[in-house]
């Protein structure tokens, strides 16, 4: 299968003489009783024919927050719109501009995969006319036309997520949201299902993507807003988000014989150490430190600074700061 | 291959109308029913059916009921089936689909208020109770051999019976939103057999005055009032509740389970 390669739109060219594709105003949403809001006033813009990726830890309020926008779930405060209606005022007409990829597969057992999309269609007033071939050719895209007659129980994980995605497609959505589109796929289908949401942006039809896996954020994502205990914590590209952090270069040291504590303190004295954080684990005691300018510039002085706190170096790793660093960097490294 | 902008369907800001999005889901669920039409048909009719071979057939030709009784009988089973099956066609899917399968989230994100989702799942246990129900005129005439009705009452009876397989499938759209899954088999047995029982579907409901007890349970069961409905109007010599009150019983029975359970769909609808 062939992947055409196209450059997206430059995101913001059409944002001016339209309504963002999906706009979040100090959106609030409490559950029950609980006494902390698993939305927290989030805001932000999304752009028309944008690739938006929400990352944040497990219980962050991604999902909440998709579930707002799309119908399922009701705000507590604040505004949300798609495509300029708002989601609570009107969410018959927001359901007809959206589409949605959920966490959990939903696909309808008592159809096969065709049937899937063709009553999909009917729900959304498609004319009979055109439902199936275009069924069909959703199916082809998806790689998915020889199981069009196959009850969705006997899809792999795979496939049932490219039915999925192709059924969000049958109505000609303005926005796709993918919750967590690529968890527990194989690489092939995870690599798959990526190729379509670059494609898919390419073809005009803005995507938000919740996700906790940096590497897919990094790659399709234009613009990333990194959230946490339901609040905003940094919103850009990935590229202007791994600049911001203070270093260009990063060391990952692991020691013995000495306290990685107390050998952070000698560290961070070191001319051109930007930072030192400690990433000890139950197996090592780790450090990285991130560097201004080149990491072999640093690296012979962080090696002194250690020795002459009694450590011993067993490993040294040079690297570029990603997003994974941020992600840290904003929401520490507690589990959740 | 290429994935452009899915263009054979135009987009539509303004959505395809709610009518139309309650359709597709409607037939849908038709659709699914008609594929597993033998399952169904045999799901409908097996209860009944032995119900009328062995009170209207068997007790009679061993003398210990009389011949008129199974005449009684078949409009109550009729009724029997109106709102048991439009209950059962409701309830269990939905239990299912809210607790586990989530299957039913692609209809909640149709173009259509939620409400109307609700309303589209009493509807459609509507026409399972209805169909149930008018499928056992034959077979009361294959059992029976001969059926005693008064045919100017028919379109009162088909009156009653839209009302009551309405207020079976609103009391089943309460059942599947209200009960978890683990306790839809105690529900299943506490409510539907005294249900079963209690529905004057076997016996005349005025001539319960020396069991008064009884008969004020049987009063608040809805089927009550289709099966004495349904006898004033096929076999009047029955003595029966008049018709009035019956529908009446119906009107209040589908409003107020039809807003208990539309509410309880919307909650478990959105979070």
């Amino acid at each position: 299968m062939s992947t055409q390669t196209t450059t997206r739109p430059s995101a913001g060219s059409e944002a001016d003489d339209a309504a963002p594709a999906v706009e979040v105003a100090d959106l609030v949403k409490r559950y029950g009783r609980s006494t902390t809001p698993a939305v927290d006033g989030l805001s932000f813009a999304v752009r028309r024919g944008e690739v938006f990726g929400l990352l944040g830890p497990n219980g962050a309020g991604k999902t909440t927050t998709v579930g707002v926008l799309t119908t399922r779930v009701t705000k507590t405060a604040g505004r949300a719109t798609v495509a300029g209606i708002d989601v609570t005022a009107d969410p018959v007409a927001a359901r007809a501009v959206l589409g949605v990829v959920p966490q959990r597969p939903n696909l309808d057992r008592s159809l096969d995969a065709r049937g899937n999309l063709v009553w999909h269609a009917a729900y959304h007033g498609v004319p009979r006319s055109r439902r199936r071939a275009l069924a069909d050719e959703l199916l082809e895209r998806m790689g998915l036309s020889e199981k069009a007659t196959t009850n969705p129980d006997e899809l792999s994980g795979g496939q049932a997520q490219r039915l999925i995605i192709a059924r969000g497609l049958m109505h000609a959505p303005q926005v796709l949201f993918l919750d967590e589109p690529s968890t527990g796929l194989d690489p092939q289908a995870r690599l798959f299902v990526h190729d379509r949401v670059v494609e898919l942006a390419a073809s005009g039809v803005t995507v938000v993507l919740t996700t906790h896996d940096m590497d897919e954020a990094a790659k399709l994502s234009d613009r990333v807003g990194i959230v946490d205990h339901g609040r905003l914590l940094a919103l850009d590209t990935p590229s202007a988000l791994v600049a911001g952090l203070p270093g260009e270069a990063t060391i990952d040291l692991v020691l013995t014989g000495a306290d990685a504590g107390a050998l952070q303190g000698r560290i961070k004295e070191v001319r051109g150490v930007a930072g030192v954080e400690d990433r000890s684990d139950e197996s090592a005691s780790r450090l990285r430190v991130r560097a201004d300018g080149e990491a072999g510039a640093a690296l012979a002085p962080v090696l002194g600074a250690v020795a002459d706190g009694g450590g011993t170096v067993t490993q040294v790793e040079l690297g570029e700061p990603t997003l994974e660093d941020v992600f840290i960097d904003l929401t520490g490294r507690g589990l959740r | 291959m290429t994935l452009s902008a899915p263009t054979t369907a135009t987009p539509n800001r303004a959505g395809p109308g709610q009518g139309r999005a309650f359709l597709g889901v409607l037939g849908r669920d038709i659709a699914v029913t008609g594929k597993e039409f033998g399952t169904f048909i045999s799901q409908v009719l097996m209860q009944p059916f032995f119900l009328l071979f062995v009170f209207g057939v068997v007790l009679g030709q061993l003398g210990y009921v009389t011949p008129g009784y199974a005449q009684l009988l078949l409009p109550g089973l009729l009724a029997l089936n109106a709102f048991f099956v439009a209950v059962q066609a409701t309830a269990i899917p939905l239990v299912i689909d809210f607790s586990y399968t989530k299957e039913i989230e692609d209809r909640l994100l149709a173009p259509l208020s939620t409400r109307l989702v609700a309303v589209e799942k009493i509807v459609f246990g509507a026409s399972r109770g209805l169909f149930g129900s008018l499928v056992m005129i034959p077979v009361g005439y294959l059992v029976l051999g001969n059926v005693d009705w008064q045919l100017s009452g028919l379109p009162f009876s088909a009156l009653l019976l839209v009302l009551g397989s309405l207020a079976g499938g609103a009391a089943g759209l309460c059942i599947g939103t209200l009960v978890s899954p683990r306790k839809i088999n105690v529900v299943f047995a506490l409510v539907i057999t005294p249900l079963l029982f209690t529905g004057s579907t076997q016996f005349p409901f005025l001539q319960l005055e020396n069991l008064r007890w009884f008969q004020v349970v049987c009063a608040l069961n809805p089927i009550t009032y289709i099966s004495e409905g349904l006898r004033g109007a096929l076999t009047p010599s029955v003595p029966h509740l008049a018709g009035w009150v019956c529908l009446l019983a119906l009107v209040a029975s589908c409003a107020l389970f039809g807003a208990i359970g539309i509410q309880g769909f919307v909650r478990r609808a959105l979070d």
